[in-house]
């Protein structure tokens, strides 16, 4: 059973069909208690950092969120949510989670031809192995749709990168939190693939 | 690097297939949300859904295909037709829709951009033009003007004016659709795409008159898309979505082409 993180992020909805479509049984929640003692974690979100850090902080996600990482089960972050468990977002300067040290940063492109947000297929190169990753091939496209994107402080949080006018970390992780930049619910069946992997993931690395 | 995008698009007329010949015929060719199965599985990037018919009583209907195809088809995708307000915009993505799409209740009213994009996010509100070429004016210096109702209605909007109005009212991308293209299969029309391509900082789609593979190569490459939008020629089984990235991974074009899983892959389909 996942929970998955409810805190009106817009694409909530999506993640759970995704899981029902490979067999994977989801439940929502906003209710802290729910999320603290959850077996696994799915944080999912689309939107502004701002916005989503003002609701993570009125239901008291932030600190059940904590809790649930120290207690080591599997927690998967998307999109928003592979940005807001660092310590800041330089989108309107919030002030974030702070579960893996670093913060999100905007793209910053030279080539007047790359347009922000970054919308569509991109290929994924793992930099370092993960149960989650694993079986994803050089070539592998996700579906990205975003301006900021997660940049921690430890290079060695850094799970794989894309390309967009330079490299960036998509995919970061520290013990039993991973998350991924791109959506693995609208990434076809390579997508479905790594929701299910992480269902069965037992949150070491 | 990310790749071109092949996007194909499906007109629902009271929850069936249809396809338009410049606008005006339409005759309905199938299930919507079985088409929809057929390219995801073919590696198709996205999907648009066009209601046709849009009147408040075919919202239900068109509701329904909307949840039928989130919950099979694992690719993003977005519906116009009838968007109106902001109810309408969250109702929609609610059933699944990904993105939604705004075309001439946008002309009537800009605002209901920057609404929808406030509620449900920039990257979720596509801005679909109707593009007719005209003589040049002094209120249509391009040559390129904004119609609705099908092409019927000009509006005395400059398509380029209102390419960089759209992005500045949060639009998060911008289908540019010509009228006199569409349904012709003689190609898209390179001049309009590049014109609007290279004035905006969000991705622009083209779409009109694609017949042929080279069609997408052209548009993709000297139109300065970044994705096209493909119909007729998949809808009737000319071409399949595959065959189309086949051909523009051949002129170097960076598209997806997804990896055949085998028997143990998730495709989500039954």
């Amino acid at each position: 059973m996942i929970t998955i993180v409810d805190y009106n992020a817009g694409n909530l909805r999506s993640v759970k069909r995704a899981c029902d479509a490979v067999g994977i049984e989801s439940v929502f929640t906003q209710d802290p208690d729910v999320v603290r003692k959850a077996d696994r974690l799915i944080f999912p979100g689309v939107g502004a950092a701002a916005s989503a850090m003002a609701t993570v902080k009125a239901h008291s996600l932030d600190v059940a969120l904590a809790e649930a990482k120290a207690r080591g089960v599997p927690i998967l972050g998307i999109c928003i949510g592979a940005q807001i468990i660092l310590e800041s977002s330089e989108e309107d300067d919030t002030a974030a989670i702070g579960l893996i040290e670093g913060k999100a940063v905007r793209f910053r492109l030279e080539d007047p031809g790359l347009k922000v947000p970054h919308i569509g297929w991109n290929e994924v190169r793992v930099e370092r192995p993960h149960p989650v990753l694993a079986g994803i091939e050089p070539g592998d496209e996700f579906y990205f749709v975003h301006s900021y994107f997660p940049k921690p402080k430890d290079p060695k949080r850094v799970y794989a990168t894309a390309d967009y006018g330079g490299s960036f970390c998509c995919a970061l992780g520290q013990d039993n939190l991973f998350a991924t930049q791109f959506h693995p619910e609208k990434s076809g069946p390579l997508g479905l693939a790594l929701l299910q992997r992480f269902s069965k993931w037992d949150g070491s690395c | 690097m990310l790749s071109k995008r092949v996007i194909s698009c499906l007109d629902v007329r009271n929850g069936k297939l249809a396809k338009s010949v410049r606008f005006v015929d339409t005759k309905d060719i199938g299930d919507p949300v079985e088409k929809a199965r057929e390219y995801y599985r073919d590696g198709l990037d996205e999907l648009v859904f066009y209601d046709i018919t849009a009147s408040s009583e075919d919202r239900g209907i068109m509701l329904d295909v909307v949840e039928k195809v989130a919950a099979e088809v694992f690719i993003p995708f977005s519906v116009g037709g009838g968007v109106r307000s902001v109810e309408d915009a969250s109702q929609l993505r609610l059933a699944g829709a990904e993105k939604i799409n705004v075309n001439s209740a946008a002309v009537k009213d800009p605002d209901l951009i920057a609404r929808c994009s406030y509620a449900i996010g920039a990257q979720s509100v596509v801005l679909s033009m109707d593009v007719k070429r005209v003589d040049k004016t002094p209120q249509i210096p391009s040559g390129f003007e904004i119609v609705i109702q099908g092409g019927r209605k000009p509006m005395g909007i400059d398509a380029i004016e209102w390419a960089k109005r759209g992005e500045e009212l949060g639009a998060g991308e911008l289908v540019v659709n010509s009228i006199d293209a569409d349904g012709t299969r003689d190609g898209y029309d390179i001049p309009l795409t590049r014109a609007i391509a290279d004035v905006v900082g969000i991705p622009v789609i083209a779409s009109g008159g694609a017949g042929k593979p080279e069609h997408l190569y052209d548009v993709l490459t000297e139109g300065h898309a970044d994705a096209a939008l493909v119909a007729s020629m998949v809808h009737y089984g000319d071409y399949t979505v595959r065959s189309l990235k086949d051909y523009l991974k051949s002129r170097g074009i960076k598209v997806r082409m997804p990896r055949d899983l085998g028997q143990q892959g998730p495709v989500g389909t039954t």
